[in-house]
């Protein structure tokens, strides 16, 4: 892993998978269903109904790009970026990585695959192993990728030192860092394989605004220097306008609107995703005071019976007899901005006219 | 400062001649294995009738320990506590435990963060409520049942009197948080305290329970402080705001000056550091360098010296926290930096943030 790499504006060079035309997407995920079956007794007991988690989630992910996923706590989005990681497996639907199928590929077809999908964890606390050196922790995806004995050393203090670290600490155990510090070990670890697609669940909702900030910068600067695609999952809206450049919005296990990041707070058009932009306060006293801000009322439902229709209908202010009844799919409104609202909102007049129902794409 | 004036302040003002907490070089420290930890040092801040006075800070800053010993929730053999706070005539650092549980629940109360952890799982909703009243008041359990009823309708839980038989478990975080609430203002306190009481809360359930605690300052008269470290919080809800950093009020003032303008490098750096929903894109995020400081061995002089860009000689002295413009004397600051200097270094990039260089060696 060498620093020059973003000097030259390519891949990183080892890649042999890398070098598809820009524009082709990395992962493609059509009609994912996760749904976890409830069971009433320990072991045989009679099955008490089905979470539906994720419920039909179509997007792809480009090269480069990264998609942010928010949605309130419930909403399915961590149980998605743990299923296209494969740490969870899907009900149904589809999930291509480079063409290739890996919905339900084994152990064996699935290393290779795992290598080039990372995943970077909430609580960088209890994802690395509190007895385990630094240097430790990094070396054994080091060596999953073949470096050999004598070079590991070394790659661990430049991943260490690429993650804004001092490569003198490799020595140190976890409970020496601070919570930023300790998300940066994370974060080198992922990236000790090389991988194209980074899946970050929440990667900074622990740590504090100033070090968070700092956090973010360096997945920026990662991501431009070595090519990666991100899939950000978060539940803080602004923090994931920030950094994505389109935003997934998540409502009870389905896709509310799939957005351009520059559109989300100009132009929402699924009205929870307005919803959801209202109740978030915008630490500016006088913008705040002069927007108007429709609060929804009560909370999401059970994710184990959900509302028929719409999911959104038993909160949305636009809710009609259709909206009760029949699911809207997601559509296209122009721009690649997507929304599955029979309401849409903040239409323009050439936008008006939706093209067919499809799934997500660019 | 531009003769602004903020709107929500008005009754601050208006009951501004005696206000009703006043807490006076209030200091806290920890006595542990690895020596004194400093927790809190020289905090002075008054808190008027109605007013909503938020303690903004990061994990470690002193914040929650200043609100707690407040409450007489940091007493504990190897505490050591200077300095006073009076509430109405109610000395409460130096309190007796006795004179303390009079005063506790009946004139002061508090909302803490995890509503789930701070109600008994094993006791109904309804008899934790009644519990508090009849701690303090001599009346009987039926007209103490129908008083928690009203609470509970007060904070905006529908179907009260059955849900009185509820158990914590069978709340959403939101209600739980709701109930919170209502036990807090059982006894009608003067003063409420809240310790992050939104954020582990959904965006959606936060804006309700601000506008609920809103809505109660302005129907009680009650004055609020508001532990937080969420800014956009803050400039929703607050009159008057104090920013603390390694144990010390670094600023305070009210929304308007410490947004518009601010005078410690650390706020400035807190500003810069939020992502904000209505920001612009593709913008890297001035984040603060560093890490905050450990309170076990706080640097002398200016406790934000180390990560501070602007940092000079005369930084090794501790600054006051003195009003540095005529204009305005209730905004204060703890900078050596001369107020012309300030202006001029604060922006970067056309917007507030701490100027930084490179990546950061954290």
């Amino acid at each position: 892993m060498t620093t020059d790499g973003a000097a030259q504006g390519a891949p990183v060079p080892d890649h042999p998978a890398t070098a598809p035309a820009a524009g082709e997407p990395v992962l493609e995920v059509r009609d994912l269903e996760v749904h976890f079956p409830l069971r009433s007794g320990a072991l045989f007991g009679r099955s008490r109904g089905v979470v539906h988690a994720v419920d039909g989630v179509s997007f792809t992910l480009a090269d480069r790009e990264t998609l942010g996923i928010v949605g309130e706590s419930g909403c399915g989005k961590s149980t998605l970026i743990r299923t296209l990681a494969r740490l969870t497996d899907a009900t149904g639907g589809e999930i291509r990585f480079r063409g290739e199928d890996i919905t339900h590929a084994g152990r064996r077809r699935l290393g290779p695959v795992r290598r080039e999908l990372q995943m970077v964890f909430q609580d960088p606390q209890a994802s690395l192993n509190p007895r385990k050196r630094v240097g430790q922790i990094l070396a054994t995806p080091l060596r999953l990728r073949g470096v050999g004995r004598d070079a590991v050393a070394g790659e661990t203090r430049e991943l260490l030192a690429r993650v804004g670290m001092n490569p003198e600490h490799v020595n140190r155990f976890p409970h020496e860092f601070s919570g930023g510090q300790r998300q940066r070990i994370g974060i080198a670890r992922a990236l000790a394989l090389q991988p194209q697609v980074l899946m970050l669940d929440e990667p900074v909702s622990a740590l504090d605004v100033s070090i968070q900030a700092q956090v973010i910068n360096l997945l920026d600067d990662l991501q431009q220097e070595f090519g990666l695609a991100y899939v950000f999952v978060a539940h803080d809206l602004s923090v994931v306008r920030h950094v994505s450049d389109r935003i997934a919005v998540m409502y009870l296990g389905k896709l509310m609107e799939v957005s351009p990041a520059s559109e989300l707070y100009s132009r929402p058009i699924h009205p929870y995703t307005d919803a959801l932009l209202s109740a978030i306060p915008i630490p500016d006293p006088r913008r705040n005071r002069a927007r108007t801000r429709t609060v929804a009322t009560g909370e999401p439902p059970n994710p184990i019976d959900p509302p028929k229709g719409c999911r959104f209908h038993t909160r949305c202010p636009l809710a009609t007899d259709e909206c009760a009844t029949t699911a809207p799919p997601l559509r296209d409104f122009g721009g690649g901005h997507l929304a599955a609202c029979h309401h849409p909102m903040n239409l323009s007049a050439a936008a008006a006219a939706p093209s067919s129902p499809s799934a997500a794409s660019r | 400062m531009t003769p602004d004036p903020a709107p929500a302040a008005a009754p601050a003002a208006a009951d501004a001649t005696d206000p009703l907490l006043v807490v006076d070089g209030l200091s806290v420290s920890f006595a542990t294995e690895e020596g004194i930890v400093q927790a809190v040092g020289d905090v002075s801040f008054t808190v008027g009738r109605g007013e909503i006075v938020a303690i903004v800070g990061e994990s470690g800053s002193g914040k929650s320990v200043t609100a707690m010993t407040l409450m007489g929730l940091t007493r504990s053999p190897n505490a050591r506590f200077g300095g006073t706070a009076q509430l109405g005539g109610h000395e409460l650092v130096g309190a007796s435990a006795d004179e303390l549980r009079r005063v506790r629940g009946a004139e002061i109360a508090m909302v803490f963060q995890d509503p789930m952890t701070s109600l008994d799982p094993v006791y109904r909703i309804g008899d934790q409520i009644v519990e508090q009243i009849l701690a303090h008041e001599k009346i009987p359990k039926a007209a103490a049942l129908d008083r928690a009823v009203a609470l509970m309708e007060r904070v905006g839980i529908p179907h009260a009197r059955e849900r009185l038989r509820s158990y914590p478990h069978e709340f959403s975080g939101g209600m739980r948080q709701r109930v919170m609430i209502a036990m807090a203002l059982s006894c009608s306190p003067q003063l409420l305290i809240a310790d992050e009481p939104t954020t582990a809360l959904d965006v959606t359930v936060q804006a309700q329970i601000l506008e609920q605690l809103r809505t109660l300052r302005d129907e009680t008269g009650a004055g609020v402080i508001l532990v937080t470290h969420d800014l956009g919080v803050v400039a929703d809800i607050a009159d008057r705001i104090l920013v603390m950093y390694g144990g010390r009020i670094v600023e305070q003032g009210t929304l308007d000056e410490l947004f518009y303008d601010p005078q410690h490098p650390y706020t400035w750096g807190l500003l810069g550091s939020i992502p904000r929903l209505d920001g612009p894109l593709g913008v890297r995020l001035p984040a603060i360098p560093g890490t905050p400081p450990s309170l076990l061995n706080t640097p002398a002089g200016c406790h934000f010296r180390p990560r501070c860009p602007e940092a000079f000689d005369r930084c090794g002295e501790m600054p006051p926290l003195v009003a540095r413009s005529p204009g305005s004397p209730g905004h204060c600051d703890r900078c050596w930096l001369e107020p012309a200097t300030k202006r001029a270094q604060r922006e970067t990039d056309g917007r507030i943030g701490l100027r930084t260089e490179g990546t950061v060696i954290a």
